[in-house]
């Protein structure tokens, strides 16, 4: 994502290079030296804010603090220590866990809404798409505080609905319960995001390849299933990337709702939690530091993995 | 093929990149200047030296005016940047990044150790803290100092006793209440045969109240003396502390009391309407009750205080939770102003007299607990129950101080987990509290603790 504006900014000279083949012309150093200059203000940002805090969190990540000795070169201990620590193993396993189980059920939910919202044309289907969307302009700490209020036994409508009833209402944040409370509110919150991708790359597709299908007699779900899917596959591939890498990060939600969970959600609950707490409660920034730096390795290991495993179809590269 | 391959890794690579810029812009909260420009207060004497004060004391405000109205030599800038866990991991994060601490900031007595050894805290028996040793207990005292060197000017402090509710107690017919904590259990177990709500509650989240009933017990969970820094003794399953999680475990298990985070909206709301019979705290609750809500409506005129269960009653042991200080940090620019600040700030006799009425403090200035004022002071929240002489002042005078560790914020958060296994069942008391022993040592010897078991 972060080198897409490096790649547009150099495209015009590249594809010039390639025209003027071997007859260089004088001055092309200086438009060279331009060049460079309209990639400047990118290339700052990414050295200042992104460059330079990955190289200091890694330098970081090779020392050792401790509250009796002080800092000391540890190497890659802090790396040997973050994968034999059973609270960083038992994070990465959560949000391993929990990717597995919410990806697909966020792809089914948005692909089903973003087909039916492109097979329905009326005022209806405008009205589904915005309130659909909505949950995704809420901002994820207030969507988080409020389903933190929804899942209240004293003050949610759980408690009341299950009072006609009279039956107790089950916590959805209670140790047993918290995957499944988690997934409901994280659910909630990019369904609608993944469901405008979608959305926007079935509204791309050509009406002449529907309505040759349908001259040749396919249905209405072949239509949808045989045609429209495979076409959007690149999308589909796009939002599983960001969902992935977003669900192994996995913070925002779960440290919200932390205090309202009866500490079913605990400071070592996911890698970032865990590093976090690390750093700001216990002043840990050298092993803080060593989990990120474990945890983005992880997660580069995963999204190539699949990435070379999807690239035939249509990846988002080609 | 290999080019694809490479173009995916440096794909790859850029989304994480990207990602991982989105998360840690998340990730830091201390934005708290410590410069005086944004304070909470008005500062009354424009031309005179500014000390910053972080603090969460209910009626800072009036403290603050109080204060600054009364000195002409120097004034208080106040912030209120959280309470307890939040103040603490800014006061960390500031130690670490060598700046941002205010000039004098609000502890417990349980964190003092763990800056002290950072270096964080300054020394302030030199610069006056001496001359007001007289005005506090010795125990109190203790609780501030390492030896000779005063790292904090106590304020308040925590001697815990038992809130009970009185309609509750009528209805299942408990007419005294338990004096000790197999009265206790037994009169939970009555609670639940008939019908009625929890009698008591383990709030997870309230580790410092685990580790105070553990020492009533005779437990000593922590030895460390700043002397030798190097030198920590850990001793987290003895058998005191196996008995006193195991007590715990059982009334959970029985299902007779409460297993609800203390302070949420949930547990407050519960509170309120009766949900709990007991509720085991120190003498500055009531105040924090009345300002969350509790002690009207429905539960006004219920509320009354006994002394702390005792496991023997020939030898009762008193305990403390919470109550704090006032510590002048390394980082102050000005530590005589600083410490005049530490010294001067909640020492008035007014506000004083405004915090112990609503009964947010529990005093320990002596010039305080010996006023006839004081002691015969009829409480409202307890519906004019005598609490001070009853039951707050001989539970501090019996109160003999704590030996704190280092390491009290990774100490609390590992008690807090096995608290919430034993809430969900999954362990007894005494696996908790040795799971609880190993985890801790592991860290210290990590940390560089030569640890004693």
């Amino acid at each position: 994502m972060a080198n897409a504006p490096a790649i547009t900014a150099t495209a015009p000279r590249s594809a010039r290079a390639a025209d003027g083949g071997k007859k260089r012309r004088p001055g092309g150093r200086r438009r060279g030296a331009i060049g460079w200059m309209f990639i400047a203000p990118f290339a700052v940002v990414f050295l200042v804010f992104l460059v330079a805090p990955l190289a200091y969190a890694f330098y970081l990540s090779l020392y050792t603090k401790g509250l009796a000795t002080g800092t000391t070169f540890a190497g890659i201990d802090n790396y040997t220590k973050a994968f034999t620590d059973p609270s960083f193993l038992n994070g990465v396993w959560f949000v391993v866990r929990f990717a597995l189980v919410l990806i697909p059920v966020q792809m089914a939910v948005s692909l089903a809404v973003a087909l039916v919202l492109d097979a329905i044309t009326t005022r209806f289907a405008r009205f589904s798409r915005l309130m659909i969307f909505l949950p995704y302009a809420i901002p994820a700490v207030i969507g988080a505080l409020m389903w933190g209020f929804l899942y209240s036994p004293t003050f949610g409508p759980l408690a009341q609905i299950f009072g006609i009833f009279h039956a107790a209402a089950p916590f959805p944040l209670s140790p047993d319960n918290v995957f499944g409370g988690l997934m409901n509110v994280v659910t909630w919150q990019w369904a609608g995001y993944y469901m405008i991708i979608i959305y926007a790359a079935l509204q791309g597709i050509d009406p002449s390849i529907y309505e040759a299908a349908r001259i040749d007699g396919a249905s209405a779900w072949q239509v949808a299933f045989r045609i429209k899917v495979p076409l959007v596959s690149s999308a589909l591939v796009l939002i599983l990337v960001f969902a992935l890498i977003g669900t192994l990060q996995f913070f925002t939600e779960p440290s919200i709702l932390a205090p309202s969970a009866n500490w079913s959600i605990t400071p070592d609950f996911t890698p970032n939690i865990y590093a976090y707490n690390q750093a700001f409660s216990y002043a840990n920034f050298n092993y803080a530091s060593a989990i990120s730096f474990a945890l983005g390795i992880i997660v580069f290991i995963a999204v190539y993995i699949f990435l070379f495993a999807t690239r035939k179809r249509g990846s988002i590269l080609s | 093929m290999k080019k694809k391959a490479l173009l995916a890794a440096v794909a790859a690579a850029a989304l994480v990149a990207a990602l991982a810029a989105c998360s840690s812009s998340g990730g830091g909260g201390t934005s708290t200047s410590s410069k005086a420009t944004n304070c909470t207060n008005k500062i009354v004497v424009k031309s005179a030296p500014v000390v910053t004060v972080w603090a969460w004391y209910p009626n800072m405000a009036k403290v603050v005016d109080n204060f600054n109205n009364g000195h002409k030599d120097v004034q208080v800038c106040w912030t209120n940047v959280g309470q307890g866990g939040d103040e603490y991991n800014k006061v960390q994060t500031a130690i670490s990044a060598g700046k941002g601490l205010p000039d004098v900031v609000m502890l417990e007595a349980d964190h003092l150790t763990a800056y002290e050894i950072q270096g964080a805290l300054v020394d302030i028996s030199k610069y006056g803290a001496d001359s007001v040793k007289s005005n506090f207990s010795a125990g109190a005292w203790k609780d501030v100092s390492q030896g000779s060197s005063v790292y904090a000017a106590p304020v308040d402090g925590g001697p815990m006793a038992l809130i009970y509710r009185t309609d509750v107690f009528k209805k299942y017919g408990i007419t005294t209440p338990p004096t000790t904590w197999a009265e206790y259990a037994a009169d939970a177990a009555k609670v639940k045969a008939a019908g009625g709500p929890a009698f008591g509650d383990l709030g997870a989240n309230v580790p410092a109240v685990q580790m105070a009933l553990q020492i009533q017990k005779g437990a000593t969970p922590f030895q460390y003396d700043l002397s030798d820094p190097k030198k920590l003794t850990i001793k987290l399953n003895d058998q005191a502390s196996k008995d006193v999680l195991d007590y715990w475990a059982g009334l959970v298990k029985a299902k007779e009391i409460g297993t609800q985070d203390q302070f949420t909206t949930d547990y407050i709301s519960g509170v309120v309407n009766g949900k709990y019979a007991t509720y085991v705290s120190a003498a500055w609750a009531p105040g924090y009750l009345t300002g969350a809500g509790v002690g009207k409506g429905a539960s006004s005129g219920v509320w009354a205080v006994a002394p702390l269960p005792q496991w023997d009653t020939a030898n009762p042991v008193s305990v403390n939770w919470g109550g704090s200080a006032f510590a002048v940090t390394s980082q102050a620019t000005n530590k005589a102003n600083a410490a005049k600040v530490a010294l001067g700030l909640y020492a008035d006799p007014a506000s004083l007299a405004d915090g112990w009425k609503n009964q947010i403090i529990f005093p320990l200035n002596q010039g305080v607990l010996t006023s006839q004022e004081f002691i015969d002071n009829k409480s409202e929240f307890f519906s004019g129950q005598t609490a001070n002489k009853d039951v707050y002042i001989p539970a501090e005078n019996a109160y003999k101080g704590f030996t704190y560790s280092p390491i009290t914020v990774y100490y609390y958060a590992q008690l807090q987990a096995e608290t919430a296994k034993i809430n969900a069942g999954k362990i007894t008391g005494s696996q908790a509290a040795d799971e609880l022993q190993a985890n801790i040592v592991k860290y210290a010897q990590g940390q560089g603790f030569t640890v004693t078991q």
